[in-house]
């Protein structure tokens, strides 16, 4: 089978791979209708996550259908068109009792602060992942979903992750009717928090990037405002000059690692990996919220150490609060705010590749070239 | 709550002010207080090994479920089982880790020879699409990396030329 091969920093390519096998009675193999490249992907691409093996697939975002079953799997079945959130988790440990989705103790052997995620690095468990055209997917009575017969799989595949993490990035903002809530970042993550924002009560939604494409998307698909950090002379200045001095009652942190718009941050974190990805966002985001205001942090960071103004969080009261998305105990929210029109995740695809083209998908979506968003990747078995 | 309370007489005030409402996960945790009992839930079955996995030291055992993909190999692989003796709170987990890393990448190369395959570094690097939609960007990236090996070639003559 066609599958993505990683082969070093900035360097993938297709391969044929062998066919993905059962390996436990939970297992299922999917055919792969759809998957996309993410932000969290553009980490691994640029060689800045430890234990990324060369000749690994990536892809933690995709939907298909169900090719074989294991002996214990009973939920779904052969044939059925599901949705896999990003998360490999058993439903039955301790934190996935207590919807720690994302936080699942029986997925990874690598380490024990994440849980496993398809396609992610071995420290993320050394999974597989979906820019392939088929591929094992672990837990199947727990995580796979059937896609609602009146859905569109492009909607559905944004509900493996995007969606699900543009929304718990508001969520874990505490956001109360009439906050102010500043968003960092307008890619696909920061688009849909702004989207959701609204739909916790928030009074004021601002988005800040230095892509004036994405900006422009993002305001008249979220109807929020839009500034360009490159603008700015200090955007903790900036902002708040625009909350009348006070600060913002929420920030979103929806770039991480690869933040750019501080020299020091950019030496230190992403050229020479001193430090485990750029805090730039860290720091306007801790600095510019107010007096005991919230910060919600979804954008991905290396597992060392940050350079992080932590004196200001603790002088200010502030409450900072993340977590890797646990997309499965939003699903049944997030299903009914599109199947009643309120949000329209697919609106944010721009590109759709052949899965033969993967390298050129990635350079142009890490570059943002072309005006691009979000890529979903189009095997060929689902050409047809 | 009643329970605990009873295994605490002792201390004056246990839990008087105990606010269930307090907390600063909900809802992304509902709570059980199940971590309370440790290592103690009905665990899945459990996946036979048939690969190398490397296992953090921070947990006791392999989880019920684990990935296969690419076992550690070669020089690469004998960083990453030296990474493996330290936890995750360590640098001397997360450098060596790095470094296989790169060193991956090299062996990648030599793999792709042996097997006849001369990689078209090029295409895996999506210049065809930069050369599409940003050609101005290519041209000035391929003057830039041209300038930078003349000037480090010549850096280096003259010092030959001198000793
Ligand atoms: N926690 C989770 O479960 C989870 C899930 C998915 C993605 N993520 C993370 O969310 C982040 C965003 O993902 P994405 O797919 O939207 O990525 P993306 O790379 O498409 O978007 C990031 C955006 O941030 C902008 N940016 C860079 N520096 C900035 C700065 N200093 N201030 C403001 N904007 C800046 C970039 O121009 C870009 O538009 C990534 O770190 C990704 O790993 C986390
Ligand atoms: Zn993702
Ligand atoms: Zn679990």
């Amino acid at each position: 089978m066609l599958a993505m091969n990683y082969r070093g920093p900035r360097r993938v390519r297709v391969d044929q791979k062998p066919y993905p096998e059962i390996k436990h009675p939970e297992d299922a193999i999917v055919r792969v209708t759809r998957s996309c490249i993410c932000g969290s992907d553009l980490h691994l691409y640029n060689g800045n996550v430890p234990d990324t093996r060369v000749g690994s697939t990536f892809g933690h975002e995709f939907v298909g259908i169900i090719e074989e079953v294991g002996p214990a799997v009973d939920k779904v079945k052969v044939g059925d068109h599901v949705l896999v959130p990003f998360n490999v988790a058993c439903g039955k440990c301790v934190f996935c009792q207590q919807g720690l989705y994302g936080n699942c103790h029986e997925s990874n052997a690598q380490a024990t602060a994440v849980g496993g995620i398809f396609g992610y690095s071995h420290t993320a468990g050394g999974y597989d992942g979906g820019q392939a055209e088929y591929v094992r997917v672990p837990y199947a009575n727990f995580g796979p979903t059937v896609i609602p017969p009146d859905m569109d799989p492009d909607d559905a595949v944004l509900l493996t992750d995007v969606f699900p993490t543009g929304y718990q990035a508001a969520e874990m903002g505490g956001i109360q009717p009439g906050d102010t809530v500043v968003i960092f970042g307008a890619g696909p993550v920061g688009i849909m928090a702004a989207k959701s924002s609204w739909l916790f009560g928030a009074g004021r939604v601002i988005v800040i990037d230095e892509v004036n494409y994405r900006l422009e998307f993002v305001r008249d698909y979220a109807q929020c405002e839009v500034f360009n950090f490159r603008e700015m002379d200090d955007p903790v200045v900036f902002i708040k000059k625009l909350t009348d001095w006070i600060g913002a009652d929420v920030c979103i942190d929806a770039v991480g690692a690869e933040a750019r718009g501080n020299v020091l941050q950019t030496i230190t974190g992403r050229k020479t990996l001193l430090q485990a990805g750029s805090a730039t966002v860290l720091h306007w985001a801790i600095n510019s919220v107010r007096k005991g205001g919230t910060v919600s942090v979804v954008g991905v960071y290396g597992p060392t150490d940050n350079l992080v103004p932590i004196g200001n969080v603790v002088n200010k009261g502030i409450t900072i609060r993340a977590n890797q998305t646990a997309v499965k105990r939003h699903l049944p929210k997030l299903i009914d705010h599109i199947q009643s029109g309120r949000v329209s995740p697919k609106a944010i695809i721009t590109h759709r590749v052949p899965l033969e083209e993967i390298a050129d998908a990635y350079h142009i979506f890490s570059e943002k070239l072309d005006n691009c968003i979000k890529t979903v990747l189009i095997p060929p078995s689902a050409r047809v | 709550m009643e329970n605990l309370a009873a295994k605490y007489t002792h201390i004056p005030g246990w839990g008087i002010d105990a606010d269930p409402k307090n907390d600063p996960t909900y809802p992304l945790k509902h709570h059980t207080d199940s971590e309370h009992d440790g290592y103690n839930w009905e665990r899945p079955a459990q996946q036979s090994q048939d690969v190398e996995v490397l296992q953090s030291i921070e947990r006791p055992s392999l989880p019920a479920v684990f990935g296969t993909t690419v076992a550690p190999q070669g020089l690469s692989g004998q960083l990453r089982r030296f990474a493996f003796k330290y936890s995750e709170s360590h640098y001397g987990h997360w450098l060596p880790l790095l470094l296989a890393d790169r060193v991956n990448m090299v062996e990648g190369l030599v793999d792709d020879l042996k097997q006849g395959h001369i990689p078209n570094i090029f295409a895996e690097k999506g210049w065809k699409a930069e050369w599409k939609h940003n050609p101005l960007g290519l041209v000035q990236k391929v003057a830039t990396t041209a300038l930078v090996t003349w000037a480090v070639v010549a850096f280096f003559s003259r010092k030959k030329d001198k000793a």
